[in-house]
């Protein structure tokens, strides 16, 4: 009388070839972000190619992005998540030999157009990068005014400038004090800010973050989560990540590239939880050869 | 075709989980074979010693949980794998209830004693078939991710339902009688309201894995052949 070991396989529950007796209806109703189709853009690409010299590394990209959401870009090493936000702000041609065709509108206006000047894109479309680089040379408060003199400008009242941005950031507590120390002296959680900060005081409109948490620790990074959650009031944000778990907590919609490709572009939730494409299911799960 | 995750040891750690859930359905199964055995032969050493394994499945479900929120906690898993997870989780709290109900029945089958004193037709073994059924197709359709087979199963629940409410008006008239069949008659009302508990239960499971499947698999019709890519 003793329970035998199951009769059921393991191996039958690996089973791809699934039985779905219903009709393919959308289940998700009540949920907090609108569904992808009713998505407002406030930046889209259409068409997008980005090439290195001969090689093609984005492959015809079409994707909105979402106006005062947050997007997060995610695909395994290679696939392109760089050169695609650096395509959203020109700054993909910069680099010897690359160039962009297709379009990529911002406000419904290509940046790509010979009469748009680049250095008027990337003041409208900021960009943060990965390792925090503040000027070395320049103090906590020159370097929030950093992008404005380059871009040649005097604010009337700079003070209030570095104060506004620091508080946006989240900053001015920890640093009203030394306004006059080195950038460079920050803790790498604090240094990010500080980047963030320089970058809104040019007050864009859309931000690209390039995996701006990987050199952080878990505690600066929920600062700068925290703050991406206040910045989305204000700003339209592009996210590249590698860490699933931040895409997820971030995000409301998410874009999942493969090898130069979009297979995927939904609500966060509907990707972590029900990917529509197989890929996407095998790479957020960690199925991926 | 394999759908293994790169990390082996997530991928061992999710194998124990339906491991575990498996010898669950398996020993809920068993008990309930075993219950319908002692009713069907009033053995009352029989249902004494079913009530016995409930503590197996009590074990079990604890350690299912807590496997599974291990996981949870350290894996963060996500799309199928979430899914799959969470439905576990759910599934198991009814699949122990369903051990309970067939305790229940043993209980009962221990106050009938070995007497039968109605010699009238049985009601009882038709709603067990019918509900046994349920249960076991439910689990083969979590093993098997079979939403077809779990609508069946949810279909089915209506017959259980029909049969327990022909239960009462079938053996009222026989108690109204026959006075010395009361005592019987009532048991035999508390073990058909197991059983149609019990397949309420099975429904249940059969909605999580129609909801575990669904999330995934009419969303894959249609697109990529499945493993011919990673
Ligand atoms: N400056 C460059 N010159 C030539 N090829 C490049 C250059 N930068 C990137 N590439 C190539 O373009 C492809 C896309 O690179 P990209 O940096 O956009 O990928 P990514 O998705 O951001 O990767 P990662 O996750 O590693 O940052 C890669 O194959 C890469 O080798
Ligand atoms: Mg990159």
């Amino acid at each position: 009388m003793t329970v035998q070991s199951p009769s059921r396989t393991r191996s039958n529950m690996n089973n791809s070839s699934r039985n779905d007796g219903s009709s393919a209806e959308e289940t998700s109703k009540s949920r907090w972000d609108p569904p992808v189709s009713a998505l407002v853009p406030k930046m889209k690409t259409v068409d997008l190619h980005a090439y290195f010299g001969p090689a093609e590394v984005l492959k015809g990209i079409s994707l909105p992005i979402a106006d005062k959401q947050v997007t997060a870009v995610i695909g395994p090493s290679g696939c392109g998540k760089s050169t695609f936000v650096r395509c959203l702000n020109r700054m993909h041609e910069v680099v010897p030999g690359a160039r962009a065709a297709g379009r990529v509108l911002l406000d419904e206006q290509d940046i790509y157009h010979s009469d748009v000047d680049s250095v008027r894109v990337r003041r409208r479309v900021g960009m943060v990068f990965q390792k925090p680089n503040p000027f070395p040379t320049m103090s906590i408060r020159d370097n929030v005014l950093a992008g404005l003199r380059l871009n040649g400008e005097r604010p009337d009242d700079p003070d209030s400038v570095v104060e506004k941005m620091l508080r946006r950031v989240a900053l001015w507590d920890e640093v009203k004090d030394v306004l006059g120390r080195a950038g460079t002296g920050l803790s790498s959680g604090q240094q990010q800010r500080l980047c963030i900060a320089r970058s809104l005081a040019l007050e864009p409109e859309v931000l690209l973050m390039d995996e701006p948490c990987s050199a952080l620790d878990p505690i600066a990074t929920a600062r700068v989560e925290e703050l991406i959650h206040e910045l989305r009031r204000s700003y339209t944000i592009v996210i590249v990540t590698h860490n699933m778990q931040q895409a997820a907590r971030v995000a409301n919609f998410t874009a999942f590239f493969y090898l130069g490709t979009l297979i995927e572009h939904d609500r966060t939730d509907v990707i972590f939880t029900r990917p529509k494409e197989q890929r996407t299911e095998d790479y957020i799960t960690g199925r991926f050869g | 075709m394999d759908r293994r995750h790169t990390d082996r040891e997530y991928e061992s750690e999710l194998e124990l989980l339906r491991d575990r859930v498996l010898l669950m359905g398996a020993h809920v199964e068993e008990v309930l074979v075993l219950a319908m055995r002692s009713y069907n032969e009033r053995s009352v050493s029989l249902a004494r010693s079913t009530i016995n394994m409930d503590s197996q499945i009590d074990q079990l479900e604890l350690e299912i949980d807590e496997l599974a929120i291990q996981i949870l906690a350290r894996r963060q898993p996500v799309a199928s794998d979430l899914r799959f997870i969470t439905t576990t989780l759910k599934l198991v709290t009814d699949l122990e209830r369903i051990g309970d109900l067939g305790v229940n029945i043993c209980e009962r089958v221990a106050e009938l004693g070995a007497d039968r004193s109605q010699s009238a037709h049985d009601p009882i073994p038709r709603i067990a078939d019918v509900a046994q059924g349920m249960v076991h197709d439910a689990l083969d359709a979590f093993v098997a991710g079979d939403a077809v087979k779990a609508n069946q199963v949810i279909d089915r629940d209506k017959e259980v339902d029909a049969y327990y409410a022909s239960l009462y008006p079938e053996l009222l008239p026989r108690m109204m009688s026959n006075p010395s069949v009361v005592f019987e008659s009532t048991r035999l009302l508390s073990i058909g309201k197991s059983l149609e508990r019990l397949a309420d239960h099975a429904t249940n499971i059969a909605e999580m894995v129609v909801f575990m499947v669904k999330g995934q698999d009419v969303r894959h019709s249609g697109t990529t052949n499945p493993g011919s890519h990673g």
